[in-house]
């Protein structure tokens, strides 16, 4: 399919031709992928390995370039799951030649890959480092940027595919992906890809969330679109799949039949630190829960998907958020807080308010704690408490699923005065892993019955250097491999939850504060004690 | 580190001052998911240790390491007990005297984890039939290394008759990076290879393998050729559209892959020390039948 299309038109000059041949012959189609004789699907042994391909970074000055995604590309070529002739373009507004990034490369490798630092790693990595400098709004510099990656195909024999990773603030969104369509970099010839990758946050309301996408898929097809939520691409969120769909022990008790309530936390310790211009007027709600939380209540609560591809998974999901009911009383059952100065782990913090370029009048939320529920057969009537919030006690992420007390207790009740309610929590972060509390007797005469944790560590049992969840998700970026990225579509029903509580929060007075280093405002608990239940200590 | 010495000593005794050592630590929970028993003589024993509890990071195992000695001494058992030795695992090494030496799996079988898969390491000389050895035996997955016997193409080929799902080689681990990297290279349309050639060090199995990996995967007739080495050094394939596609490697660790009408193109290709080589062969505990049709393979081509 890939191959018929080059004799056709005969105006088609020498150069294009000899372009096509070229490409075509580098074309790493599903049909010749299928056809390799050296693959076989019982050859477990082989890893996945992305076919030949240019990476172009936007933004890699950024601090996630530096932390994240260039340590993630070294660590993937350490262990061989790079292309041989995988070549990296940094774009940027800096005066820098090819040996100034490959240093400014080094340098980020060397301080935060996980694997270990080998030479020959290094040198296949750094021959194919390339860096384009110039601005967005610059036609020039975009021609370049596509004179050079032409000559990269001829070069390093990448075949015309290209991902584009835009590690840029949102407003320049528009700027560079409609740059990309002037110079036809967005538009695969055939037998090859393009690929773009974008960053949370995907808008900051419904209206937004649209529009930004009317962006990109004016541009680039939905199939082509990448959106990196990168909680996703952390081994225990995808082992919440392999915990719920793999087991019998499981399934059957994970119903309203036996769930109490579910909660799901993510704290941070930290203040906003230099992300003032970002965070004020988002917040706590719209940074974190309506990205990371729901997509793990989604994963909590979907039923079995028929298979594990992208669109199966992606439907089960969208049933889940399809049918998410917000409180009836958004002043009750909805909560916001703001940080005030306080102790945080042995260190005097300041207030939010207080924080460099945070207006005095603020009404961001740095805490938000909603009440939601799934109003499906499997879930009805169980309430998901989702928190999340900065300068809190400490760091934590974890879905914990709360049981119903036994119906009855043939002990006295004098024995099981303090037995709690049997939980299993998934710990996504730190200290990745699966806790599950029951009742055990008291070694002793008498028949005590108390609280007891029974602990898998991830890191443990398996490897101790998994990988990060960023080199999971470039690696599906290069191979084409959608199931860990959100489809518009989820992406557009998170907003949907979150827009009218946004909306009221905006009419309905403003946040209440809480001292840092302390687990949120005294109303997110008075939720939780009028439905008769607490939340977890952490 | 907590280290223990009993002497003349049963498995009993062994597994409950492994309890006690847990408990002392402060970490009496089992994580561990596998036990890996190394059988070795005492002089490989250091080196097979070390690789055998760098693999353990990987695979939180109790490392079981059995020492033959002196068959002629009167009947004993010694072990040496080491807990939270920079490695989440156990580390136990047996002893073995006099006619206890031929019959240590009375001594591993009840030091092993239940219900956790078992693996059994040769570093040194194995039997001929890994899965009738009596300590084999115990074990879904068995791991020679044909390159620790003095002719290791013999010792390849001689695997075939005692191949039993399960079995695995180090010399075929030591390929991976290879195959992964042809394999690589055929996602593009190649079309037939006519003929190849793999090139490596005298007597070299790896060699051996690859080239019947290739020749069964390809259908084409692949030969081994000597070079100075280190290793392996290249595989060239003719293809029938012209040209080669050759991937050659002489420093042992940059390669070079090339094919006509494109660039050369640098990849990296370290040969990897004999822990990663183990940590590889316990991430898949099930039977490799790449593997198996390879032995076939070179089997056939042999006769």
């Amino acid at each position: 399919m890939a191959r018929t299309n080059g004799g056709k038109q005969a105006a088609i000059s020498e150069d294009a031709q000899m372009a096509a041949a070229a490409v075509a012959t580098t074309a790493t189609t599903d049909e010749v992928l299928e056809s390799n004789p050296l693959r076989d699907p019982r050859d477990k042994r082989l890893p996945r390995v992305a076919g030949p391909c240019v990476l172009v970074l936007f933004g890699v000055t950024g601090d996630l370039a530096k932390r994240k995604l260039l340590p993630a590309i070294y660590d993937l070529g350490n262990r061989g799951l790079l292309p041989p002739g995988f070549s990296l373009v940094g774009f940027a507004r800096r005066d820098w030649a090819h040996e100034d990034f490959a240093q400014v490369t080094y340098e980020a490798v060397k301080q935060y890959a996980r694997t270990p630092f080998r030479d020959e790693v290094w040198k296949q990595i750094c021959e194919g480092i390339h860096f384009c400098p110039g601005e967005f709004h610059d036609d020039g510099a975009f021609d370049v940027l596509s004179m050079m990656l032409k000559e990269i195909d001829e070069t390093r024999g990448t075949g015309g595919n290209y991902a584009f990773y835009l590690s840029v603030p949102p407003k320049f969104f528009p700027t560079v992906v409609e740059q990309l369509k002037r110079t036809g970099l967005a538009k695969a010839p055939d037998g090859s890809w393009r690929r773009v990758v974008i960053e949370k946050p995907f808008g900051h309301d419904l209206k937004s969330a649209q529009e930004l996408n009317a962006i990109t898929s004016a541009v680039f097809p939905e199939s082509s679109v990448f959106r990196i939520d990168h909680y996703l691409g952390k081994e225990t969120v995808q082992n919440i799949l392999a915990l719920r769909f793999a087991n019998t022990l499981y399934e059957p008790i994970w119903n309203r039949g036996y769930v109490d309530h579910v909660q799901i936390t993510m704290a941070e310790d930290i203040g906003i630190g230099s992300r003032a211009g970002y965070y004020d007027g988002i917040g706590a709600a719209r940074d974190v829960i309506q990205n990371h939380l729901l997509q793990l209540l989604a994963l909590v609560a979907m039923e079995d998907p028929t298979s594990f591809d992208a669109q199966s998974l992606r439907r089960e999901k969208e049933k889940v958020l399809k049918s998410v009911r917000l409180p009836d009383d958004l002043g009750l059952e909805t909560i916001r807080g703001q940080y005030t100065a306080g102790w945080q782990g042995g260190e005097k913090v300041i207030g939010y308010l207080e924080e460099e370029g945070i207006p005095a009048d603020s009404m961001t939320d740095t805490y938000a704690a909603i009440k939601l529920e799934v109003a499906n057969r499997r879930w009805a009537g169980v309430p998901f408490y989702l928190r999340a919030g900065k300068r809190l006690g400490r760091r934590v992420t974890e879905v914990a699923v709360v049981f119903e007390r036994a119906p009855h207790l043939p002990f006295s009740k004098d024995d099981t005065e303090i037995l709690g309610q049997n939980a299993l929590v998934i710990r996504v972060q730190p200290d990745e892993g699966i806790t599950v509390r029951f009742g055990s007797k008291v070694p002793g005469t008498a028949m005590e019955v108390r609280d007891v944790s029974m602990d898998f560590a991830y890191g443990e049992s398996f490897m101790e250097s998994s990988p990060e969840a960023y080199e999971r998700l470039l690696l599906d970026v290069l191979i084409g491999d959608p199931p860990l990225f959100p489809h518009q579509r989820e992406v557009e029903l998170s907003w949907q939850i979150l827009d009218p509580i946004e909306d009221y929060w905006a009419t309905h007075g403003r946040p209440e504060g809480y001292p840092a280093g302390t687990w949120g405002p005294p109303a997110a608990d008075a939720m939780l004690a009028r439905d008769g239940r607490v939340w977890r200590r952490l | 580190m907590t280290s223990f010495n009993l002497t003349d000593t049963q498995a009993s005794k062994i597994s409950s001052t492994l309890t006690k050592l847990r408990h002392q630590m402060g970490a009496p929970a089992v994580g561990m998911v596998l036990t890996l028993v190394v059988v070795c003589d005492e002089a490989g024993q250091y080196d097979s240790v070390r690789a055998a509890t760098e693999a353990a990071r990987e695979h939180p195992s109790r490392i079981l390491v059995v020492i033959g000695r002196d068959p002629k001494e009167p009947n004993r058992l010694d072990a040496e007990l080491r807990v939270g030795e920079s490695s989440p695992g156990e580390v136990v090494l047996l002893r073995l005297y006099g006619e206890l030496t031929k019959h240590a799996e009375s001594v591993i079988s009840p030091l092993l984890l239940t219900d956790t898969p078992v693996v059994v390491w040769w570093p040194g000389g194995a039997p001929d039939v890994p899965a009738g050895d009596k300590v084999g035996k115990l074990a879904s997955r068995r791991i020679t290394d044909a390159h620790a016997s003095r002719d290791s193409v013999k010792a390849i080929v001689g695997r075939c008759g005692g191949y039993v799902p399960g079995d695995t080689d180090l010399a075929w681990t030591r390929l991976t990076t290879w195959r992964s990297l042809l394999a690589a290279a055929f996602d593009q349309n190649v079309g037939r290879v006519k003929k190849g050639l793999v090139e490596a060090s005298p007597g070299h199995a790896s060699a051996t393998l690859l080239a019947s990996w290739l020749s069964d995967r390809l259908d084409a007739p692949i030969e081994v050729g000597e070079s100075s080495g280190p290793g392996l050094t290249a595989v060239r394939l003719t293809l029938a559209s012209g040209g080669d596609l050759t991937l050659t490697r002489s420093d042992a660790r940059l390669a070079t892959l090339s094919r006509p009408g494109q660039p050369d193109r640098r990849v990296a290709l370290a040969r990897r020390p004999t822990s990663e080589l183990l940590a590889e062969e316990l991430r898949r505990l099930d039977p490799d039948e790449i593997y198996a049709a390879t032995l076939r393979h070179l089997a056939g081509g042999t006769k």
